[in-house]
């Protein structure tokens, strides 16, 4: 499914997140990338440098935005100002889709900026469904969920993580953004198999993957982006092309971030997994 | 337990200050025994129990609000020195916590905190309050809103004495009691080098830092933090530039912003053309002027 209704029939290849301390090397080196993704927060604002190198990037670079406070699963209200913010930067970037996470992260107007797990009921996946309706409505732009790393799980979950996660995407009738390093976070801190995971999200809403390292530590594992992928996470990333097919692939890397090189090479081993689904499709 | 309970229920704890060692506390007013607390909702698992998995997050929570803060106001940390600053910056997040989508407006409210709390502010809170403004005004300055800019001939082609001018956005005018700019570019210059030092190095820049601070004397500044080529910049003023520039922010007319800059000034009247010719044509320079705001004004 290179290209679907939840990513703009676009048919994106390997992207790398944009971060500060590669913009002097993309700007004057302009190395080939197939697109950037950005976080919205950090152009969300009235003018300065981020939007001028933001608009240079637009220039030569296809880029699509990647939310990180949102709060979909949050039981507050939506934020207006953080809409119409959000909104004048699609109308700069002009992504063809924009993704946040299934998570939650403000309580009564007051901000963790975290993203806090979910409880897995149906009354959050409601709630949930319903605001990713509103914002995609606003925005007018297709609207991709991401499921999150978690370090908690719900005495009152009344489903599986992916069972969740199906069911707000069918409510909301949107896009996934399938972060396979978190479902393998995910899989480690609550004993789950991450493999039933992947197959069992409805392979026809993914609208893109996300890749990342993360850290072990001895009793569970954290989501930190600041490392290589590893081998599990590149098989959970091999299934998810096989059912999904060549989809478009954003590698993360938010901490100890190496050169641009570094990081694009890294990216760039994901194409092995989209060279044999294209494969696959021609024969 | 329904959605809006667990999370109020989560939030709370989360936001909870950690205790000693950045563990979770034990006992909390309101909330009891947190192990208590955190079974109501929060399952354990084969190798954390409810409690741990909650502390995960209650240190993540504090650990990301505290360096956010600690990024934004170095200058405020080299005044305090770094305990204070830290068990400052946790007073004022209890009493503050993040009410934006973003953690750049972490620190907004924090100089009016510090008026509020002279406890916290060191010993002189002048000082304290100086350099949290200033860096907050370098926030505000670096992302601030720029309009078309007016040129210098298109100023000169415009003047009159009824004309009003806006300045552009970014610009932020400040007066201090502290020459804080020195301060913080000295800070900035020793942590700026500290990234790429060993331990002893960074000791030697500690120090310099300390003494930077120490040897601060009062000395009434007035300046515009602005921007050139979207890098922002300090720029001293004399006292009579700082007040034309804020009647004109504040909508006054050029010759009503002319008059309140003189008023009580000692600079002798037969050098005052020349000094406000000078200053225009550099604001005009430095595109302090609005096009845009101009043009309403003459509609």
């Amino acid at each position: 499914m290179p290209a679907n209704r939840f990513n703009g029939f676009t048919d994106y290849g390997i992207g790398i997140g944009l971060r500060s301390p590669h913009y002097d090397h993309i700007l004057t080196k302009k190395p080939v990338c197939d697109w950037f993704e950005i976080i919205s927060e950090n152009f969300m604002i009235d003018g300065g440098r981020p939007l001028r190198i933001l608009d240079q990037i637009l220039e030569q670079y296809r880029v699509v935005q990647h939310g990180v406070s949102m709060y979909f699963g949050s039981a507050d209200r939506l934020d207006r100002e953080h809409l119409r913010r959000l909104k004048e930067l699609v109308r700069r970037t002009k992504t063809p889709w924009l993704s946040d996470h299934l998570c939650w992260g403000s309580v009564d107007g007051r901000y963790t900026h975290d993203l806090l797990p979910m409880p897995y009921t149906f009354e959050a996946a409601k709630i949930t469904a319903q605001k990713v309706r509103a914002v995609r409505d606003f925005l007018e732009i297709p609207v991709a969920v991401e499921n999150v790393s978690s370090y908690a799980e719900f005495h009152v979950s009344e489903m599986t993580e992916w069972e969740f996660l199906n069911e707000v995407v069918e409510r909301a009738d949107c896009g996934i953004l399938l972060d396979v390093n978190n479902i393998y976070v995910s899989s480690q801190n609550h004993n789950f198999d991450p493999l039933e995971y992947v197959n069992g999200i409805p392979a026809e809403r993914v609208a893109q993957i996300h890749i990342a390292g993360h850290s072990k530590y001895r009793k569970y594992i954290l989501d930190t982006h600041d490392h290589p992928v590893i081998d599990p996470v590149w098989k959970l990333y091999e299934r998810a092309i096989q059912r999904v097919g060549h989809t478009a692939t954003l590698l993360e890397w938010d901490d100890s971030i190496p050169s641009f090189r570094e990081v694009h090479d890294e990216a760039l081993k994901a194409n092995k997994f989209l060279a044999s689904a294209l494969l696959k499709k021609a024969v | 337990m329904k959605l809006a309970a667990i999370q109020k229920r989560m939030a709370r704890a989360v936001m909870t200050p950690l205790a000693p060692g950045d563990n979770m506390q034990r006992r909390v007013s309101g909330m009891g025994d947190m192990r208590r607390y955190a079974a109501t909702f929060i399952k354990p698992n084969d190798r954390l129990t409810s409690f741990e998995r909650l502390e995960l997050y209650n240190r993540q929570y504090w650990w990301r609000v505290l360096a956010a803060l600690q990024e934004d106001f170095p200058g405020l940390r080299a005044v305090l020195g770094d305990k204070k600053f830290d068990t400052m910056s946790k007073a004022y997040l209890i009493d503050c916590p993040s009410t934006s989508f973003t953690l750049r407006n972490l620190g907004k409210k924090l100089e009016g905190w510090l008026a509020r709390h002279p406890k916290w502010a060191g010993k002189d809170q002048r000082l304290a309050l100086d350099i949290t403004r200033l860096e907050m005004a370098d926030i505000e300055a670096f992302d601030g809103k720029t309009e078309p800019a007016l040129k210098p001939e298109d100023i000169s082609a415009l003047a009159s004495g009824s004309l009003k001018l806006r300045l552009q956005p970014y610009i932020q005018l400040l007066d201090f009691k502290y020459p804080v700019d020195d301060l913080l570019l000295a800070v900035r210059d020793s942590d700026e080098g500290a990234a790429f030092a060993s331990n002893a190095f960074s000791q030697r820049r500690k120090r310099r830092r300390v003494r930077a601070t120490a040897k601060l004397k009062p000395a009434e500044i007035f300046l515009a933090v602005h921007r050139i080529d979207e890098s922002v910049y300090f720029r001293r003023l004399a006292r009579e530039e700082f007040l034309i520039l804020r009647a004109l922010r504040d909508g006054k007319s050029l010759s009503q912003a002319i008059d309140l800059g003189f008023r009580n000034s000692k600079t002798p009247i037969v050098e005052r053309a020349d000094a406000v010719q000078k200053w225009f044509q550099h604001w005009a320079t430095l595109g302090w002027f609005c096009k845009a705001a101009q043009k309403a004004v003459l509609a």
